[in-house]
């Protein structure tokens, strides 16, 4: 824990960001490149044909879609227990980028659910808790636009994601517990093709990074905000 | 590489057009709000130092 709040400091944040940045930055576009290469050079799938290449985009929104609630919520835990302030920060940066994560694989499935199942949309389960999640990100970020005091904002804002977090199992498990047009795991049950394997792994990483780097300036962003905005109080008393 | 989705281009390069454009929209909308932040900073703390 002692490590943590050493990092978790806004100062040491903006000094330890600050170097890692331009690395993440750049393994996010060398990521981004190869994995479009790969994935535009596999053969159409023997079922789904050249749709196969929307679950190079599909999957890793969706994998970082989940990915910013669980920070959200690890963060919101860490602020409710320790009261740390940039656990807040944190979580409030991540949100707007897991919205427009969720946004992008509900699209995206769309998408691809039309060519393959014959419909853009299903209320199954796996959709439905899906898009419950947006909904929570929406939630999420209009409660902490909602309360004026920071600390409280904060407090309720932690409540209700780890309230939420209950859906990110059920999103996961959805496919298994219910029957739904969604088809079920591939990846870690091995189903996958291996041809298809590297570049959705690839595509994988460089989402995360993407979320990671963008996740990074938006916490330097706020960071800067709460020094101007100590200082205007400073100047009016 | 091969570029030719056949019949069913007409549902993937909407799906990789829309990633690409909100894709590059928040790198764009979280890089302006950072120069934003910093200029905004950097004028206060000229103003008092």
């Amino acid at each position: 824990m002692n490590i943590l709040f050493r990092y978790a400091n806004p100062h040491e944040f903006m000094r330890l960001s600050a170097a890692v940045l331009p690395f993440v930055a750049v393994a996010t576009a060398l990521c981004f490149a190869a994995g479009l290469y790969l994935g535009f050079s596999v053969p159409p799938d023997y079922q789904q044909g050249t749709t196969v290449t929307l679950m190079f985009i599909h999957v890793p929104a969706d994998v970082v879609a989940e990915l910013a609630y669980g920070a959200i919520a690890v963060c919101s835990l860490l602020s409710l227990v320790w009261r740390h302030p940039l656990s807040d920060t944190a979580a409030r940066a991540a949100a707007p980028l897991g919205a427009l994560f969720t946004a992008l694989a509900i699209i995206t499935g769309a998408l691809w659910g039309k060519p393959m199942w014959g419909t853009y949309w299903v209320w199954d389960a796996r959709l439905t808790s899906f898009l419950l999640l947006l909904f929570l990100y929406l939630g999420y970020m209009a409660l902490w636009s909602a309360i004026e005091d920071e600390t409280r904002a904060a407090r309720a804002c932690a409540i209700l994601a780890l309230i939420g977090l209950a859906d990110i199992p059920i999103i996961k498990f959805s496919v298994d517990w219910w029957n739904t047009l969604h088809q079920g795991e591939s990846i870690m049950s091995g189903k996958i093709a291996p041809v298809y394997l590297a570049p959705l792994m690839i595509m994988m990483l460089g989402y995360v990074l993407l979320f990671l780097t963008l996740w990074m300036v938006r916490i330097r962003t706020a960071i800067l905000e709460r020094r101007a905005r100590a200082l205007m109080r400073e100047a009016a008393s | 590489m091969n570029f030719d989705m056949g019949a069913y281009g007409v549902y993937i390069w909407p799906a990789y057009g829309i990633s690409a454009l909100a894709i590059l929209g928040a790198i764009v909308w979280t890089l302006a709000a950072w120069r934003r932040a910093k200029a905004k900073l950097a004028a206060l703390e000229k103003r008092n130092p």
